[in-house]
């Protein structure tokens, strides 16, 4: 039982890696666009943030700093995109590409370095309960902010004002621009968003998941993170449902060489990859459906004006 | 501010142009960049772009690493060309490699020189199997080729890494992750003696002018360009966008593979958790910057491959990180992405002074502007 309660706590932990970059996505692509540089933006982060606690030993400030590198290289992302109408996804390509170089480029000499010994969470009470208590109440606080992320992002997208703009924007920028409203800079706020919260999720990587900096050691999880809004459909309380499931696979993989499996271990390692291209493939079978939620305008170029 | 104008027509001094201009801000970014880590930028420049030429043994090795770029960037132009975003040619060209190596294997002393077709072959099917996946994918269940053909990338690279932990281990190899040395008949063939330049660069040179020959003067390369600039025109005109996808996807999978296999009997000679390069992922630059043109592929695949030896170079002479290449291979992306605007658009440069509060521009208004340019 003790290490299902384990298996548990870690499934959470690995889930808001996931939950809290692909709710970022999910405002990003709320507003129309599609940043496919979500990968790049994470190692980048990973690596400022990284560096921040090796430098300081504060782990909020490297959090902050993750968030700044995911903001900057997602600004930089938008104006290419918004202002110079560049393509979406070669654009974003181009950050994942330049975010995996410039990371492995900026990191080398943080290879060897070692984090301060990481902190222990516990919440008085609830964390002694046996088993419920290591399962659910002994994570890193960023678990439960993360899961506070959904609901404040679930008021925000369909109770308030400034929602209903991003929304409007994302389904008919047209419209949204013929009503008055600054299409471009909407998007490109969403767009920054977006990237802070990769960024954040990255340095969580690098800070607490793993805790050391490797070259490209955010493995694929900014495609995952792109993989679940779709898999989401584009409704936070599923992107979280589906962080935690994709989290559960991450980590069952280590589960089952626990117990002993007979497989060999790259195979278990493909679990993730194999589930998310299982998982895209159901959920897209039916094209209507996906229609009916995605974004109208996502991934189309808008240029007031023209 | 800045303003963009839309142009009347597409700027064709620009579609030549911008990636050299994309070119030279990477450039000046370079310059700037080997400063500031308190390097002389002339060492810089010249261990990028002067080493790599300075002898006839140097060009080589610039051919060899230009090679499989090439060859990887003109499947994925029909790809690009079709709007179909295959981005896991690195997977590809890891199961090609995977298993053309599976076939040099099974060579041993009394094998012909016929396997070094055998291994070619071995590996377009092999790659062509492994984008085949994301084609099966996209066409049956409409799942985004995009994140299924990179999630593939990993788990290529975790079929070759199970093979060479396991299966396929060198028994001799000292416990090595890696398999014995192929056997010397296996080797590609070299074009001339004291270069590494083999068959696989004639091969390349071949596929550019088929591709060529494919995109511009036959009626399939037609048909599968109309789908990707125009659908509406494409379902119209009877072009199967089906049709379309297989075709870019089994391309790039097998000229991927194939290039595997070129590496694979090649340069390295055994299969190794070190294969993938990300010649597979640079391929997808090399496309874009050589405009998705044969010809300009060339141009790209070698400037590429002198921003490979450029970082190798770098870390022997100036104790930099090898990574700068994948840093300037971004940033010429990057650049290229930016200045191609310059190809659509012009840009105005319109000074505040005409008061803090304009009206919002509408239709005509850019309409005359552009019409204006034009006179």
């Amino acid at each position: 039982m003790e290490s299902y309660a384990l298996l548990l706590a870690a499934t959470l932990n690995a889930g808001t890696v996931l939950a809290i970059a692909a709710l970022g996505l999910l405002i990003n692509e709320k507003s129309g666009i599609v940043n496919l540089g979500a990968e790049g933006m994470m190692l980048c982060a990973a690596i400022a943030g990284f560096a921040t606690v090796v430098v300081t030993g504060n782990d909020w400030l490297g959090f902050a700093a993750g968030m700044g590198a995911g903001a900057l290289l997602a600004a930089i992302f938008g104006v290419l995109v918004i202002w110079l109408n560049t393509n979406q996804y070669a654009t974003g390509l181009a950050l994942s590409l330049f975010g995996a170089g410039f990371s492995a480029f900026a990191g080398i000499s943080y290879v060897q370095e070692k984090l301060p010994e990481r902190p222990h969470f516990s919440i008085p009470v609830l964390g002694d309960i046996p088993l419920v208590g290591p399962a659910l109440f002994r994570q890193h606080p960023m678990v439960y902010l993360a899961i506070a992320l959904v609901f404040g992002l679930i008021w925000f997208l369909y109770r308030s004002r400034a929602g209903l703009v991003l929304r409007s924007v994302g389904e008919s920028p047209e419209s949204a621009h013929a009503l008055g409203y600054p299409v471009r800079r909407i998007r490109l706020l969403a767009v920054v968003v977006g990237g802070a919260l990769c960024g954040l999720a990255g340095a969580y990587i690098a800070v607490i998941y793993t805790p050391l900096w490797v070259e490209g050691m955010v493995a694929g999880k900014g495609w995952i993170a792109l993989a679940l809004t779709t898999f989401a459909t584009w409704r936070p309380a599923r992107v979280l449902l589906g962080a935690y499931l994709f989290g559960g696979v991450t980590m069952l993989q280590f589960h089952l060489q626990g117990v002993g499996v007979e497989v060999p271990s790259q195979f278990l390692s493909m679990l993730p990859y194999v589930a998310t291209i299982v998982v895209l493939a159901l959920i897209s079978r039916n094209p209507a459906w996906i229609r009916i939620n995605m974004p109208a305008s996502l991934g189309k170029p808008f240029y007031p004006g023209s | 501010m800045l303003k963009l104008e839309p142009r009347p027509q597409p700027s064709k001094f620009w579609s030549y142009n911008s990636p050299i201009l994309a070119l030279l801000i990477t450039v000046v970014i370079g310059v700037v960049l080997f400063a500031a880590l308190g390097k002389d930028p002339v060492k810089g420049l010249q261990v990028f772009f002067w080493e790599p030429i300075k002898t006839p043994y140097a060009i080589g090795e610039l051919m060899v690493k230009a090679t499989p770029l090439l060859i990887i960037a003109l499947g994925l132009a029909v790809c690009f060309r079709s709007n179909v975003w295959n981005i896991g040619a690195e997977g590809q060209f890891v199961i090609g490699a995977v298993v053309a190596g599976g076939v040099a294997l099974m060579a041993d002393k009394s094998t012909g020189g016929w396997i070094v077709i055998a291994i070619l072959l071995a590996g377009i099917l092999g790659g062509m199997a492994w984008a085949g996946l994301t084609a099966l994918l996209r066409d049956r269940f409409n799942a985004n080729e995009i994140l299924v053909s990179l999630m593939l990338v990993y788990v290529a690279d975790l079929v070759l890494s199970f093979l060479v932990y396991g299966p396929w281990k060198d028994p001799a190899g000292y416990n090595f992750p890696q398999t014995k040395t192929f056997e010397a008949v296996t080797q590609i063939p070299r074009l001339m003696q004291g270069s590494r330049v083999s068959i696989g660069l004639l091969i390349a040179l071949l596929g550019v002018g088929a591709l060529w020959v494919f995109l511009f003067r036959t009626r399939a390369g037609f048909a599968q360009q109309v789908g990707g600039l125009a659908p509406a025109a494409a379902r119209y005109a009877g072009f199967s966008s089906r049709k379309a996808l297989w075709i870019a996807l089994l391309t790039s999978g097998g000229a991927a593979g194939l290039a595997g296999a070129l590496e694979v009997a090649g340069p390295i000679g055994q299969l190794t958790p070190y294969v993938p390069a990300g010649y597979g992922f640079a391929a997808i630059i090399v496309a874009f910057v050589g405009r998705l043109h044969p010809v300009g592929m060339v141009f790209s695949a070698v400037l590429m491959s002198m921003f490979y030896i450029g970082g190798e170079l770098a870390q022997s002479r100036l104790g930099l990180p090898k990574s700068l290449t994948g840093v300037f291979q971004g940033l010429l992306l990057f650049t290229l992405l930016a200045c191609d605007t310059l190809i659509a658009y012009r840009i105005k440069i319109k000074l505040a002074s005409s008061g803090t509060h304009h009206p919002r521009p509408s239709g005509p208004v850019l309409a005359t502007a552009a019409q204006e340019g034009v006179k």
